[in-house]
């Protein structure tokens, strides 16, 4: 299995990333500069957190354009592993490849703390080590990670049980007073309507390591390598 | 002749303009004027500072490059690693445009920094403002704040600390002093230099606009007394552009292939370039014509003296050029060729092949220097003496006094401002904002670096020389708090106007303190900055040294916070053998201002007591004897108890023997005090290394759960406590 991690100008995260996998999952992985389009021998791509084009116009909007999306776009289309995380979400959204959008924060600020994150639907290949219902914390770091989408697009996610996590309290409770951005249905990660492209806005590669205070993002990151061992098995 | 308007303009006096002519044997044309002003300012050519700066030692063995001899030294930490980290002061900017201020402020330490091939690990920022409850404070807070959230959350580099303090003094003159450490591989270290003979000057990054002109020698090196609009001399940043400028230069830098790397800060393409073929012995022919525009028909004056952020000048040689032009095509970041070196020791500025201004690098590079005599303030005498029989003990008893400490801007919790940085990328991030220091581990190793700012304006205004000293004691005192031994000091001095001969004396004062506890703590300062002039209406700020302190611990898994953890740890004071503190301990102290509204007393400190408990402290955090520790300072032994309780959900049994005033015992601010929580069955062991290191401590009580008591005294439910200091900074309205 083989991990690539792109990286857009002003893209932060992808180094944190790299670091997950190669020092905690200890699984092959490379970088992808945006104008590499050929992704053959990758099998699960993620899109890092970041400023890419210092989401100037709009988060995502400029990235998009990007040689590599292309290929991701195919890539996702033949039923490979996309990960979006933060500016990853932002940027897949803009592509098409998630429904909806991420909007302005509605307290206006950017957050960089500590939420909570009850996952709703383990029967996901980026959730399968972990339990439907079961709360992990992981930190946010965004200005623009408040989640919209219109009335229809939004039933229709939900019917589709594609929302894989959701902002809650430790002990799972959803309620606007755990929401940190605004988003409707206190959604922080989604995947699209087949399940192989997730986005979610939180950053779980920040919590990969007891000395900085949690490792429930691992759940996530093992989830992908088993789904992809059990894939080439 | 030019006339004073236009010498005030630039910041030079008449008698400064005539040593330019007698230098040169001629009058400089208007270009050439320009070159001095910026070069001949304070920010850049330390007129009135160079002279005390001279007393900071740079004496330690883990010094790989003097801090003279480039942008800031460079500190051996192991294993073929180093660090180097300056803090720098945005002050003038910030106070007229707060948003764009305080965020090229962040670009500008940053630039610095990777200019050494070093990357951008952390930053910290230390802010000063007038009462937050006045609404233009409220707005320069509020703007200062959001500036370093949006540059620094976009460049990918994590905002760990810093400090944050309200007082009327610098109302109108807010303090925006930002700090950037950065780590390299020993052998991937750049100088800012030209080199020889025969290299090329290659110009990266942002087209030169009209923006910041004058920013050197107008904003930075003179007060605010009158009302022009300086809003044009204010930067505008691009903190995409800095990212990916940062990354271009540190592969440019590990390719071992360029001569020299300099950022463009202060008076921007003049001071680049110059001080480089000064450090080169060189001299420099540079093609104004050949720098790229934001804007048509600028003139080659603002061309050099513009101050548009995000560039860099770097020096190759010409067959390498190639090979470096790869490097900024990959990243889409403009490179292009504006200048040679040559052998004449000149700055040479040429325009479309007609030479516009020629000038001698070693008379542009050594302006005048200014010794002042110094008067000691009046005011100290008569604060010194202060009669502290005048001041009661608080009717409404300690509860409800501590609560109103609590609330106070300057003790309240920073934790609506620290949300807004991204404090983690980078996933290195241990101890975070909130804390005595904050922590970060160095991957790949078993190390880990803390770093602290500290200054207190209060104390160098009532005691220059010792607040000097308190400061850098305290910085070092945070970084111990983590289990870290402090191994260099940053530093910026910000001051009011240093003609004056009683500011003159805060200011040598206070370098005189901070140089002898740099001494005594082994603690070299490796660079610094320095902002005068911060006077509104002819009224100066608080003397305001900012210490940033950095330290480095071998085993980073081995480290302290302050929040308590576990219900039945015994809580010690260390540094005292009783609750008994003199009532000259409240000098200066939170207290005396927020109940009484006075600043007065004069601090005191035992740096030989100081070097003990900080001593004693990583030695008990490295035995691993220690559940927290916090630094006991501002607020005193109370408030320190309080935020211990807070930051760990846990409450606090105890009691304060033996004591006359009460109010002396818990707001009181005698420094080298830490509160510790630790098992009782280390008990033992703690008291062996106490002793050992002959350093006196007394037990105050438990960490319990529910409730903040100290018997007879105090006893306030937690939940009270806590929201009441959690809430006095909201809302952040930005």
């Amino acid at each position: 299995m083989k991990f690539g991690v792109v990286v857009f100008p002003g893209t932060w995260s992808d180094k944190d990333c790299f670091y997950v996998i190669d020092q905690v999952l200890h699984q092959p992985v490379e970088y992808i500069w945006h104008k590499d389009t050929n992704l053959t021998g990758f099998d699960c791509i993620i899109l890092p957190g970041g400023f890419s084009y210092g989401d100037y116009l709009r988060c995502g909007a400029i990235a998009k354009f990007s040689p590599v999306m292309k290929s991701v776009e195919a890539f996702a289309n033949a039923g490979g592993l996309v990960y979006g995380i933060c500016n990853g979400f932002q940027i897949l959204c803009e592509s098409g490849l998630l429904p909806g959008v991420l909007i302005r924060n509605d307290h206006l600020q950017f957050r960089c703390e500590w939420t909570n994150l009850r996952i709703e639907n383990s029967d996901s290949p980026f959730t399968s080590k972990a339990e439907t219902g079961q709360v992990i914390s992981v930190p946010i770091s965004h200005g623009e990670g408040n989640y919209f989408a219109d009335g229809a697009t939004l039933d229709e996610i939900e019917k589709n049980d594609q929302v894989i996590f959701r902002y809650s309290s430790p002990e799972g409770c959803i309620d606007m007073d755990n929401n940190p951005n605004g988003s409707l249905n206190n959604i922080a990660g989604i995947t699209n309507r087949e399940g192989n492209v997730l986005g979610m806005m939180p950053h779980p590669e920040r919590c990969c390591d007891p000395l900085l205070g949690s490792t429930d993002g691992e759940v996530i990151f093992r989830s992908i390598s088993d789904t992809l061992s059990m894939r080439s098995s | 002749m030019f006339d004073k308007q236009v010498l005030d303009e630039l910041a030079l006096s008449e008698p400064e303009y005539g040593m330019i002519v007698d230098r040169l044997g001629r009058e400089p044309n208007h270009l050439e004027l320009g070159l001095f002003g910026s070069l001949w300012s304070e920010h850049c050519g330390y007129k009135h500072s160079k002279p005390l700066l001279k007393m900071f030692t740079s004496d330690s063995p883990r010094l790989l490059v003097n801090p003279g001899d480039e942008n800031a030294g460079v500190v051996d930490i192991g294993e073929g690693l180093a660090i180097v980290f300056k803090v720098e002061s945005h002050n003038h900017p910030s106070a007229i445009e707060p948003y764009e201020g305080a965020a090229t402020g962040v670009g500008g330490i940053v630039r610095d920094i990777f200019a050494m091939g070093a990357r951008p690990i952390a930053l910290l920022n230390s802010l000063r403002f007038g009462s937050v409850n006045k609404p233009h404070n409220r707005y320069l807070f509020d703007g200062v704040v959001s500036g370093i959230s949006g540059y620094g959350n976009c460049i990918g580099v994590p905002n760990v600390g810093g400090e944050i303090v309200f007082a009327e003094s610098y109302s109108g003159n807010p303090l925006v002093n930002a700090m950037c450490i950065g780590i390299l591989r020993q052998e991937d270290m750049t100088r800012a230099t030209t080199g020889g003979e025969g290299n090329l000057l290659v110009l990266v990054g942002s087209g030169t606009g009209r923006d910041g002109i004058h920013g050197a020698s107008g904003l930075a090196s003179r007060t605010f007394d009158d009302d022009r609009e300086l809003r044009p001399t204010v930067q505008v940043g691009n903190p995409f552009l800095e990212k990916v400028l940062i990354e271009a230069c540190l592969e440019a830098a590990s390719s071992g292939k360029l001569v020299g790397l300099q950022d463009l800060g202060a008076a921007g393409l003049t001071s680049a370039a110059v001080e480089c073929a000064a450090n080169g012995n060189a001299g420099i022919q540079l093609y104004i014509d050949k720098v790229p525009r934001r804007d048509a028909g600028m003139e080659p004056y603002e061309v050099m003296l513009s101050e548009t952020q995000e560039r860099m000048l770097l020096t190759v040689t010409p067959e390498n050029l190639d090979f470096i032009r790869g490097i900024f095509d990959k990243w889409d970041v403009a490179c292009n060729v504006i200048g040679r070196t040559t052998n004449t020791l000149r700055t040479e500025i040429f325009e479309e092949g007609i030479l516009k201004g020629d000038l001698p690098v070693d008379v542009l590079t050594d302006p005048p220097l200014y010794e002042i005599d110094g008067i000691r303030p009046g005011y100290m005498d008569e604060l010194h003496s202060f009669d502290w029989d005048s001041i009661d003990i608080p009717a409404e008893g300690p509860s409800e006094t501590l609560l109103k400490i609590l609330a106070s801007p300057n003790i309240s919790s920073k934790h609506p401002v620290f949300r807004q940085y991204d404090h983690q990328v980078q996933t290195n991030t241990v101890i975070s904002p909130g804390n005595d220091a904050s922590l970060i581990r160095i991957k790949g190793t078993t190390k880990g670096l803390a770093a602290s700012t500290d200054g207190n304006g209060r104390l160098c205004y009532l005691n220059p020389y010792v607040g000097g000293i308190i400061a850098v004691a305290e910085a070092c005192r945070n970084v111990s708090c983590t289990g870290a031994d402090p191994i260099a000091l940053t530093n910026c001095l910000n001051f009011g106007n240093p003609e004056k001969p009683e500011i003159y004396y805060q200011l040598q004062n206070c370098v005189q303190g901070m140089a002898h506890a740099s001494e005594v703590f082994g603690s070299p300062v490796i660079s610094g900055n320095v902002s005068l002039y911060n006077e509104t209406r002819d009224q100066a700020i608080y003397p305001t040294p900012v210490i940033g302190a950095v330290g480095l611990t071998e085993n980073v898994d081995k480290n302290c916070d302050i929040a308590f953890k576990n219900e039945g740890d015994v809580v010690f004071l260390l540094g005292a053998d009783s609750f008994q503190e003199p009532i000259s301990s409240l000098s200066g102290s939170e207290y005396l201002e927020v109940i009484h509204g006075k600043v007065a007393g004069n601090p005191s400190i035992d740096l030989e007591l100081e070097l003990k408990v900080q001593k004693s402290c990583r030695s008990l955090i490295g035995a691993g004897l220690l559940s927290s520790a916090h630094d006991c300072s501002d607020g005193g032994l109370v408030v320190a108890l309080a935020e211990s309780c807070i930051s760990g959900g846990l409450g606090f049994m105890g009691s304060l023997p033996n004591i006359e005033r009460w109010d002396v015992a818990l707001f009181g601010e005698r420094q080298s005090r830490i509160v510790l929580s630790l098992n009782p069955e280390n008990l033992e062991e703690f008291n062996l290394i106490c002793s050992v290191n002959e350093v006196p401590s007394i037990q105050i009580g438990t960490v319990h759960a529910g409730s903040f008591k100290i018997e007879g005294l105090v006893d306030i439910n937690m939940r009270k406590i806590s929201d009441t200091w959690k809430n006095a900074l909201e809302p952040s309205t930005v």
